[in-house]
């Protein structure tokens, strides 16, 4: 056993507690693939009711504002690009930089919740809710879509709540130097989940306002 | 544990420079527009297909890119690939049931 | 390295760290404290689901009522399954003994995010206390069954949100101990432990991790939208609306299946850990059991369908799903003659462990096979929702997982609490859970034939004779096992001092003194070998020190590479 490996193997035993990035980052990947097939079961149920009711999907989706989800998807693009390059700027040392990245990324993520909030209540103002008076002189097909509609879109506006609980954790974590650019594995986790977030909204996207 | 070491050399040095972060994003808002046109044309079953396939290249630059899998090492793709096997599986035995009933 | 010895001479369950006394414990990190804060939960909440068994049988004693109404039977039976299943036999193995076990097999000083192992603690009792309060509160305990089926669990007047939501919460705990072993195996081996020198249990649990994080989230999803659907009529699952039951059938079973490999794999892996042991020889077909273990969990995905055969769907996807089942009985034979090939020749030392994995072999087998009938299509609908299916997943999940935890218990708890408990009296309780065990559950085969269906909270008189069998069985079984639990019990305080290795294990946990001190290792070790080689030592203990005495140790350093 070489010299190297003799001190790798002490300094493996040793007291000291040693940070392995790869394995949070391994953690996050795993966490990420739960969160995947969370909404998986979600998109499956979508398949089957389009499928069984696409009559019914297309006429309800007749009333999406198209040109609001496509904002959001620019919003939510565009904080994912955000919290990419922040993760560049931190390893640059440009502490500043990454800061304000991440304030933006944080305005996007409130920018995208405002925008749901309205489009929400202006459905629900229509008497577009699941029990709502609107949705009795529906088909199946149409009540099916709005059920998953508020369902899918609610869990993943939560999951946009708790990625920029994530981030602002981060960002508290930068602000006192605890995540460096030598030390930046948590940002990176942060930016993973968010990314995610971003990917489920790719999907949600053509499957809730582009129907024709 | 030489390999190790040697992920933890790859994980410090390259990653994009800010340029090709936003090339990516051009590209992704790109697509965006390109998904809202072609649904506005009536092309029947082909909309579902399109739209979907124009997701999965918006996801796939986001994960190569965004979430540097183009960096990371061999397990984590594996992983991804794992998750994604399982997922397709669910998919085509559900429709097993779905498109005979 | 003086300062280091003396700090690892006191055992885990001695060591006073930061915190005293009981919050030494419910604040602790070390893996082996809360392997032992689960073993704790997890046999409060086995007592409970075992009475509500008890109770079942005794009103089965008699056709008509003999102890309770039909609304009470129905809400045991349901108590009784989603106590069992998701409070018992998903986290019992891995919780339990994973955690205690893992991370010293591995050479690891702790699991690699000892934080979330006591999060995924809190959330199981979180979990486990939500069920309960779910018995007294709104309509009472759930009465659906422990799969939820809709369209009645939407419509029930019963407490089924409270229940749901306490499935959910205690699947995400069983979720982050499955990303927990998943990255604790790939990063926190010891040098030279590469993958074919892991102990077979590690396998079983790394292919239960994956399962855990792959196919818990849709069972997840699932009853949280049971909960909408309850609360707000979204429509997805009710039939009023266009929603279709036969949806949550699949999303049910895509998790639930799956999770039934959850229960068994661990336990696999402890049945490769135990017959080396006492067999005295290495395992025959290491790499065959290794793969079959991640082959019955990739398999566990492909085969959800046959619980749904009678259920309405579509003639091709039942044919499908009844050839793919037949799939899982190639990698399940894999080990069964593997392990029988163990044994052969060997020089074995009969011992409770020992055989309580031999009586798994037969039960399990027993299980298994009856499991072809269920997988066949037409014998199906024979036999289906019958007391056939129950008999056939009573012999698979007790008669497997649930044996074989008695044996875990029996095989570390030496290691675990470093005492030895009675063997006579062990073999003696082993036989009668054993007995008491098959005249419970088989005469459930015949019955099942018959035509008894499950879930009936009455039946016709010419069933009788079955049942009264059926119940003097559990009766032999409880005694059984409250007389295994007592003899581990007074162990625990009266038993004498267990030696370092009492079985002549080969694993890394039986070099480590009995208990584990703190850190399991003064020094992560160096792994030279497979992991059940009898006849030389294949771990370097104390590698900062034997290695130098070796001159640098060139020989050594080879041997670690070349694998």
């Amino acid at each position: 056993m070489s010299d190297h490996e003799i001190a790798a193997v002490q300094e493996h035993s040793g007291h000291v507690v040693h940070r392995d990035d790869e394995g949070s980052k391994m953690g996050m990947w795993l966490f990420l693939f739960t969160e995947l097939l969370l909404f998986g079961g979600l998109f499956l149920l979508y398949g089957g009711y389009r499928f069984e009711y696409s009559e019914g999907f297309k006429a309800a989706a007749a009333d999406m504002n198209v040109f609001i989800g496509m904002i959001n998807t620019v919003i939510l693009l565009t904080s994912s690009l955000a919290v990419a390059l922040s993760i560049a700027a931190l390893q640059e040392n440009k502490k500043t930089l990454s800061m304000g990245l991440l304030w933006f990324t944080q305005v996007c993520g409130l920018a995208f919740l405002v925008n749901k909030y309205f489009e929400w209540s202006h459905e629900i103002h229509n008497g577009i809710y699941p029990g709502g008076p609107a949705l009795e002189n529906m088909s199946n097909g149409e009540v099916i879509y709005f059920g998953l509609y508020y369902t899918m879109t609610g869990l993943h506006g939560l999951h946009v709540i708790v990625g920029m609980i994530f981030i602002g954790f981060v960002m508290v974590f930068i602000q006192r130097d605890k995540i460096t650019s030598t030390n930046y594995q948590k940002l990176e986790n942060a930016g993973l989940y968010w990314h995610l977030v971003d990917i489920i909204w790719i999907f949600l996207f053509p499957l809730f306002y582009l129907l024709h | 544990m030489s390999e190790q070491g040697k992920e933890h050399a790859e994980h410090t040095s390259h990653h994009p420079t800010y340029g090709t972060y936003i090339m990516v994003w051009i590209g992704l808002v790109a697509l965006t527009s390109i998904t809202v046109t072609v649904a506005g044309i009536k092309l029947g079953s082909l909309t579902l297909i399109t739209a979907l396939t124009i997701a999965t290249i918006k996801t796939l630059m986001v994960t190569y890119y965004f979430m540097h899998v183009k960096f990371d090492n061999r397990v984590i793709k594996i992983f991804i690939l794992v998750c994604l096997i399982i997922f397709l599986i669910l998919w085509i035995l559900t429709f097993s049931d779905l498109s005979f009933r | 390295m003086s300062h280091t010895l003396a700090h690892n001479e006191v055992s885990f369950l001695e060591y006073q760290g930061k915190h005293k006394g009981i919050w030494g414990w419910l604040l602790t990190l070390d893996h082996k404290r809360i392997g032992i804060m689960y073993l704790v939960a997890i046999l409060l909440f086995f007592f409970v689901a075992m009475t509500l068994g008890i109770l079942m049988r005794l009103e089965m004693l008699t056709p008509g009522e003999t102890i309770m109404k039909p609304q009470t039977y129905n809400s045991i039976f349901t108590l009784h399954g989603v106590i069992m299943v998701f409070l018992f036999i998903i986290p019992a193995i891995p919780a339990v003994f994973g955690n205690f076990i893992l991370p010293i097999q591995i050479g690891a000083k702790d699991v690699i995010f000892p934080r979330l192992n006591l999060f995924s603690w809190y959330l199981y009792i979180i979990g486990g206390i939500l069920a309960i309060i779910s018995l007294f509160t709104g309509g009472g305990a759930a009465d659906t069954g422990w799969t939820f089926y809709v369209p009645y669990s939407i419509r029930s007047a019963q407490n089924v949100s409270m229940a749901t939501f306490a499935a959910f919460v205690l699947g995400f705990s069983s979720i982050l101990t499955g990303i927990n072993f998943i990255a604790t195996i790939h990063r926190l081996r010891a040098p030279g432990m590469t993958w074919f020198r892991l102990p077979l249990f590690i396998w079983g649990l790394y292919a239960t991790s994956w399962i855990q994080v792959l196919a818990t989230p849709i069972i997840g999803i699932t009853l949280a939208l049971i909960i909408l659907e309850r609360m707000l009529g979204i429509g997805v699952f009710d039939p009023a609306l266009g929603g279709d039951p036969l949806l949550y059938q699949h999303l049910f079973w895509i998790y639930s299946h799956p999770a039934v490999y959850i229960m068994i794999l661990p336990a696999m892996g402890v049945v490769s850990e135990i017959l080396p042991t006492f067999a005295r020889k290495d395992v025959f077909g290491y790499k065959q059991i290794a793969i079959s273990s991640l082959g019955i969990a990739l398999i566990g995905y492909l085969v959800w369908g046959h619980h749904m055969f009678a259920s309405g769907m579509s003639n091709t996807s039942r044919v499908v799903f009844s050839l793919l089942t037949f799939l899982v009985a190639i990698p399940t034979g894999v080990k069964i003659f593997n392990w029988v090939a163990t044994l052969y020749k060997g020089s074995i030392k009969f011992s409770a462990p020992l055989y309580y994995v031999l009586a798994f072999i037969f039960i399990f087998s027993v299980g298994g096979l009856t499991g072809l009938v269920l997988g066949a299509l037409a014998t199906d609908v024979h036999v289906t929702d019958t007391y056939f299916v129950v008999a056939h997943f009573h012999y698979v999940m007790f008669g497997g997982m649930g044996i074989m935890f008695f044996a875990t218990c029996h095989y570390w708890f030496p290691k675990v609490f470093g005492k030895m408990y009675n063997e006579k009296l062990a073999v003696i309780a082993c036989t009668v859970i054993i007995i008491g065990f098959n005249i419970l559950y088989f005469p459930m085969f015949i019955m099942g034939y018959m035509g008894m269906p499950r879930r009936y909270y009455d039946y016709l008189p010419e069933f009788q004779g079955w049942h009264v069998l059926s119940t003097v069985g559990s009766w032999i079984l409880v005694s059984g096992i409250m007389f295994m639990f007592g003899n581990l019990f007074y162990a625990l305080f009266k038993g004498t001092k267990a030696a370092t290795n009492p079985w002549g294990g080969t694993t890394l946990e039986w070099r480590v003194p009995s208990p584990p001190p703190l850190e399991n290792f003064d020094e992560i070790p160096v792994v030279t070998g497979g992991p059940y080689v009898h006849d030389k030592p294949t771990y370097i203990m104390h590698p900062s020190r034997e290695l130098q005495h070796q001159n640098g140790g060139g020989k050594i350093s080879q041997e670690v590479k070349s694998h």
